[in-house]
Order: structure tokens, then C-alpha cells, then sequence
């Protein structure tokens, strides 16, 4: 059965919404207000302010990234151990929480964060020192953490759950012991769901404008921010695109990096 | 000792995922008005919250642009999905390939993309433009939902279908549909949900009049936010662990374990 026109609708909203957008801001990106082509905007990501702008938001995306695979891969082969008829269940309990506004999620962070905040209040009742971390670039990381953890725990879980307990179990039968097993065959077997989450946790975390606003302070600009400003206060769109190009970069970069370690689609995801 | 050991883990975890939504909620009942003092309980902000148009016209936008955007979404996404699982390897990759940009592509960049868009062609920034740019980045994930649904299906049920006489949108009706609808309704429920939490996107294309909750919000953030913002979100909280549950009641059979967890990873 020919079912070919039944794509036109999508094919034509995918070109329409998806490619031209793609190309105007590379059209943007590459040439100046008069539309004579430049590299300028381009280039300009190496000057001072968004050099810096772009090599923080690198650092605190890598190392969110990085504390989200420490904290998400135990508990991923807790939930994936529990039994099955609670999966569901607790898979649940880790997405709800994504569905609550989540300016007003990282914002509550603040409330707990704050000199005077809950957090403070409690450590001060135990006679702890207080901890004093808002508007650090450390509240950044924390907040790059709460908000895409989840994105780290599914992928990991996913692949975990889909390895045939039997493979555990030849590999004890064959003389593994606990701690073998796992680095021979659970964590191979996982590899793909750890580098779909680093994909899902890295890509926004590099890009975010929203958390560095909410909890880093106004001092502390990252590269979305830079571009946020461009698009929003300082209408210099031109430059703008042009920084999202190269923002564009580290985005193929990472999707490359991921699509060539995981051939075969097994890492959940998309 | 494992065990325990486990169950500390999973409710330290817990506690961080939660920590702030409880505080959302405690502050809701907060009858001072800043964030900083408890002022004693209250019900004040939950009254107020039913004569605040702003927040309540914010809200609705934002509802009504959650379900017209999950519809279309899903409207062009189940046909693509069906037009797509009929397709030869190298253009259904190349259908994968275009799909997935709005999903592996950071939201600014979507964001500003189709402000560039609609800048360009002239188009009066305002509830029809967000609209477009939700329907955009909802479609994916219908796709995505619906599209497992069609791989199991036996194709030859569908030539049964046509053998015994029947038309081919007659046979659609009667049997593609009915097998692939807990696909397409978990993928109206999450492309919904998307829409309802999306920010960055909407910030882009929004035009100075309109606002969704989210961009009321950050348009708060300077002044201080209403504490009806809370009570609001306290009572949206809850909607959507109710429709969750929904989600999750849909009827699964065991077979398609594998691909209704892949759905909850889209989520």
C-alpha cells in the first residue's frame, strides 16, 4: 500500500519548523546587520568575557554530569534490583517531580539555600557550621544536578533492567564473584544507558540560562545567559546566532560522541 | 544490612527530589508574604489565588495552549508515525534523523530559532506563534510513542481487513486504530505535560502581551513572587500526579513492557 503522501503534513511542518529555523540562525550567525557575510559573530566567542562565559558553563555542566552518573548509577541498580510490580511505582516517584514549574522547583532552592534558610536553620540547631554556597557557581551545580538527574537515573535504569539476569547468572556459575560480574557484565551491558544520560544531562545543563539566573546570583554569566541577554535586552541577534552556532558545536559533539558509542540504538532514550 | 543500606540511599535521593517541592507546598500555607519568614499557617493564598485574573488568565493560556498543541501534536505526529513505519530504511532514518533534532537540540537554540522564524516572515508574536512552537517540539514525542505500537502490530491484520472487503480508512478505523490508541493517548498526555512545563521556548516566542505560567514567573522572579503562585502550583502538583497515574493505568500487556518504559524515559 502506497502510504508515501500520508508524511507530507509532517514533512512539511518538520521543513517549515524545524529546518528553516536551523538555517535562519545560521544564516543570522554569519552575517552582520547589513547582511554582509561575517565571521565576526562567530569568532567573538573568543573574546574575554564569553571565552569565560563558555569555559564555566563546560565546567559546571561536566561536573553536574559527572555527580550525576555518581548518583545515579547506584541507584539505578537499586530501583532495577527491587522487584517489578514496584518499578512502575518508582519510576514515577522520580519523574513527578519534573512536572512542578520548574522556575518555581529551582527557586524553592534558594528558600532552602539561603544564609538565613532552612538548611542553615537546621545545621545551626545541630551546632554545624553553616553552609553558604548561594550564588556561588556551587548552587549552579546543584541546581544543573536537581533538575537533571532525572535524565541520568531513566537511561541507566532502562538499560540495567533489559540485562537477562541469566547472564548474571552464568557468569556466577562460571566462578565470578559479585564485584567480577559487575565489571564484566553489568556494567558493559549498562555503558549505553550511561552515555544516553550523559547526552540528555550534558546538552541542557551547558546550555541552561534559567538555573545560573535562579541560583547563581546576577554576577555569574554562562554562555546561555550571554545568549539570553543578546536575544532579550541587547537585540543584537546577529551575535547571538552566532554564539549559538557555536553552542551548536558541543551539541553535535556530544550527540556524535554518543550515536558512535551506542551503534545500535540500545541506549534508551530516543 | 544491604537492604537497609539501600533504603537509606533511595530516601536521601528522595529527599533531595523533594526537599523543594515541599517547600513549595509549606509555603503556599505561608501567611507571610515573603519566602524568607514562616508567619504562621493559612488558606489565605489558595482564596486569593481564585480572584487573581493575572495569574488565572496565565493560567489558562497555558492550559489551552498544553492542549491545542498536544492535539495537533497529535494529530501529525500519529499520521508521520504511520506514514513513517511504512517507509524504506533510508528515508524512515532520514524521518528518525529530523525528529530527533528537537529532542538532542538545547531548548535556547530551538528557542531562538523560531523566534528567527517568525521575526523573518513577518509574524505577530503572540498566542499563534507559541502555539506553532509547541505543536513543534510536542510532535516528536508523539512520534516516539506511537511508533513502537506500530512495529508490533502484525501487518497482515490490516490486509485481512482489506481482503474481507473492507475500505482503507474503514479498516484503519476498526483495526490499526484500536491498537495503536494507548500509544497515541500516552503520547497526547506527555506531549501535554511538556507543553504545561515548557519555559525556555515559550520565553522566545511569546509576544509582550501574552503570558504562561512559567513566563509570569520569571517576569516575578525581580519584583518577588505572589504567594498564589504557590498555592497554584500546590494544586497543579497534585493534578498531575493524578494524571500521571492515569498514564500509568493505561492498559499495557506484558509484551510491551520493553516499550512503554522507553515512553517514561522520552518523559
Amino acid at each position: 500500500m502506497n502510504k508515501k503522501w500520508l508524511s507530507f503534513p509532517y514533512l512539511l511542518w518538520a521543513i517549515g519548523f524545524i529546518i528553516i529555523p536551523l538555517c535562519m540562525v545560521f544564516y543570522y550567525g554569519f552575517t552582520d546587520r547589513d547582511g554582509v557575510m561575517t565571521f565576526e559573530n562567530v569568532v567573538a566567542i573568543f573574546s574575554p568575557e564569553h571565552r569565560k562565559a563558555l569555559f564555566l558553563a563546560l565546567l559546571l555542566s561536566l561536573i553536574s554530569t559527572i555527580l550525576c552518573i555518581i548518583l545515579a548509577y547506584p541507584l539505578s541498580l537499586i530501583l532495577a534490583k527491587m522487584g517489578n510490580g514496584k518499578n512502575s511505582f518508582l519510576v514515577i516517584i522520580f519523574i513527578l517531580p519534573m512536572w512542578m514549574n520548574f522556575l518555581l522547583r529551582t527557586l524553592a532552592w534558594q528558600t532552602l539555600l539561603e544564609k538565613n534558610g532552612v538548611i542553615n536553620s537546621i545545621l545551626t540547631y545541630l551546632h554545624l557550621p553553616s553552609l553558604t554556597i548561594i550564588n556561588t557557581p556551587a548552587a549552579i551545580i546543584l541546581g544543573m544536578v536537581y533538575n537533571f538527574l532525572p535524565f541520568m537515573v531513566l537511561p541507566i535504569y532502562n538499560s540495567l533492567s533489559k540485562i537477562d539476569p541469566n547472564v548474571m547468572n552464568a557468569a556466577r556459575d562460571l566462578g565470578a564473584n559479585g564485584f567480577q560480574a559487575f565489571l564484566k557484565i553489568t556494567l558493559p551491558l549498562s555503558m549505553p544507558g550511561v552515555i544516553s544520560g550523559i547526552t540528555m544531562v550534558f546538552v541542557p545543563a551547558l546550555t541552561t540560562f534559567v538555573i545560573s539566573t535562579l541560583l547563581g546570583g546576577s554576577k555569574i554569566l554562562l554562555i546561555g545567559n550571554v545568549i539570553e541577554q543578546e536575544f532579550t535586552q541587547a537585540s543584537n541577534w546577529h551575535l547571538g546566532s552566532g554564539l549559538s552556532v557555536v553552542l551548536m558545536i558541543f551539541i553535535v559533539i556530544s550527540i556524535v560522541v554518543s550515536s558512535l558509542s551506542d551503534k545500535d540504538g540500545e541506549g534508551a532514550g530516543f | 544490612m544491604n537492604k537497609i543500606l539501600h533504603k537509606i540511599y533511595l530516601f536521601l535521593i528522595l529527599l533531595f527530589l523533594y526537599a523543594p517541592i515541599a517547600t513549595l507546598v509549606v509555603l503556599s500555607f505561608n501567611a507571610s508574604k515573603t519566602r524568607a519568614k514562616w508567619g504562621g499557617f493559612t488558606f489565605k493564598w489558595y482564596q486569593a489565588l481564585f480572584q487573581n485574573e493575572v495569574i488565572l488568565e496565565a493560567f489558562y493560556t497555558t492550559l489551552l495552549i498544553a492542549l491545542l498543541s498536544a492535539l495537533f501534536a497529535t494529530i501529525i505526529g500519529t499520521i508521520a508515525a504511520i506514514a513513517m513505519n511504512g517507509m524504506k530504511k533510508g528515508s524512515k532514518a532520514a524521518f528518525m534523523a529530523v525528529t530527533n533534532i528537537p529532542m538532542l537540540n538545547a531548548e535556547i537554540v530551538t528557542g531562538i530559532s523560531l523566534m528567527l522564524l517568525f521575526i523573518s516572515f513577518g509574524m505577530r508574536f503572540g498566542f499563534s506563534t507559541v502555539l506553532f512552537a509547541h505543536i513543534t517540539f510536542n510532535i516528536p514525542y508523539v512520534i516516539l510513542s506511537v511508533l513502537p505500537r506500530l512495529k508490533q502490530m502484525n501487518p497482515s491484520t490490516f490486509e485481512a481487513a482489506l481482503d474481507l472487503g473492507a475500505s482503507p480508512v474503514y479498516a484503519f478505523f476498526k483495526v490499526i486504530l484500536p491498537d495503536i490508541f494507548p500509544g497515541i493517548i500516552s503520547g497526547f498526555l506527555m506531549a501535554f505535560t511538556m507543553s504545561l512545563d515548557d519555559f525556555i521556548i515559550t520565553h522566545f516566542t511569546k509576544g509582550p502581551g501574552l503570558d504562561t505560567l512559567s513566563t509570569k514567573i520569571y517576569t516575578e522572579l525581580k519584583k518577588g513572587i505572589k504567594p498564589e503562585m504557590y498555592s497554584l502550583s500546590t494544586l497543579i502538583f497534585i493534578t498531575v500526579l493524578i494524571l500521571l497515574l492515569l498514564v500509568n493505568k493505561t492498559p499495557k500487556d506484558k509484551k510491551n513492557k520493553k516499550g512503554s518504559l522507553q515512553e517514561e524515559i522520552i518523559l
